[in-house]
């Protein structure tokens, strides 16, 4: 497959003050193995995938190879997350560490989860971790609900981009509630990226008609029947919904309008 | 210093587990005792970050809570 097609060059997304190509951003968790995960990435196109950062294993056998050589720093843009993480300042000692490990890399995902059967942001203390973090120097990209006054409140405190969710993390459930997406979107001056719910490349091909600037997913392409494939299809989705989007959609209408002319008819 | 029987020890909590190491040895020691040297890998003491370039003025504690973090696969 052409990679350029029918991802036109020139249009591209711009956060953080760099210009990216793919709109489609990647997780790299609950793949099979690290071949699995480099094969998925690269059909993806992603050019932005995050990453989890936990403790050594200590009885690690030497040698074993880390995510970090699947997917080389000068080759991709690491966005370490904070997943897991339950409280603000555990979200902000887990950047600290990822900024650390990177060699002073300052784009983060952040997100502050509330409690374990939603996986739902706990947006007090994400606006808390958020401040700090800001702070700090870090360029933070948050993970929030799909509430256009609080997307509004997390750009004006200076996050790089604002992540609502389609639905709940890992759900595969698609974007539930289209409206206030499009809403975040018309207010917002920083890239707006559906983060966490898509299930399927319709999905995907939705939150990029809605206006959002990209979309950023994990299960849905690991947990395809057969994530290479799904990551094509990811990439495609993205790619279709951002052209219809900048094509402009026709109007719904509730009845029917001919396509054939209705002069000129012989009976 | 590591003459057998005549070693101080210390106790250290390392990523959660309980750990005998030499008294005053420094971080650098820790993690070449570890096996992780030459590894990409992120260190913090009783939840403060220590810069990479620290790690061999950095002298440990008794008791001190020391994690080692490394990149994994996550979305």
């Amino acid at each position: 497959m052409n990679p350029s097609f029918p991802d036109p060059a020139g249009d591209t997304f711009t956060l953080a003050g760099r210009s990216f190509q793919s709109r489609l951003l990647v997780g790299t968790g609950k793949y099979q193995d690290l071949e699995q995960t480099r094969q998925a990435i690269e059909a993806s196109g992603a050019e932005i995938v995050t990453i989890a950062v936990r403790r050594t294993n200590m009885g690690q056998t030497p040698g074993e190879p880390n995510i970090l050589e699947v997917l080389p720093p000068d080759r991709y843009t690491i966005l370490p997350n904070t997943a897991g993480c339950y409280d603000a300042k555990t979200a902000v000692r887990t950047c600290r560490l990822a900024r650390e490990l990177l060699d002073d890399h300052r784009l983060v995902k952040l997100e502050v989860l509330g409690d374990e059967k939603t996986l739902f942001p706990d947006v007090v203390a994400t606006l808390e971790a958020a401040e700090t973090l800001i702070a700090e120097g870090f360029q933070v990209m948050v993970y929030t609900n799909d509430d256009p006054i609080l997307a509004r409140r997390f750009e004006a405190m200076g996050c790089v981009a604002v992540m609502p969710l389609a639905a709940p993390i890992g759900s595969g459930l698609g974007i539930r509630n289209r409206l206030n997406i499009r809403t975040i979107v018309e207010n917002a001056k920083v890239p707006i990226l559906v983060d966490a719910g898509v299930g399927t490349a319709s999905d995907a091909a939705i939150a990029m008609e809605l206006g959002c600037d990209g979309v950023l997913m994990n299960t849905a392409i690991a947990a395809a029947q057969d994530p290479i494939l799904m990551a094509h299809a990811m990439r495609l989705g993205i790619a279709a919904g951002r052209l219809a989007y900048r094509a402009g959609r026709m109007p719904a209408k509730r009845f029917a309008s001919a396509s054939s002319p209705l002069d000129g008819l012989f009976f | 210093m590591n003459l057998a029987g005549n070693l101080t020890m210390m106790t250290l909590l390392v990523n959660g587990d309980s750990r005998e190491v030499p008294a005053g040895i420094t971080l650098s020691d820790l993690v070449a005792l570890l096996g992780l040297e030459n590894r990409r890998l992120a260190a913090e003491i009783n939840e403060n970050l220590v810069p990479r370039s620290g790690y061999t003025t950095c002298r440990l504690e008794p008791g001190d809570r020391i994690e080692i973090i490394h990149a994994v696969g996550g979305g």
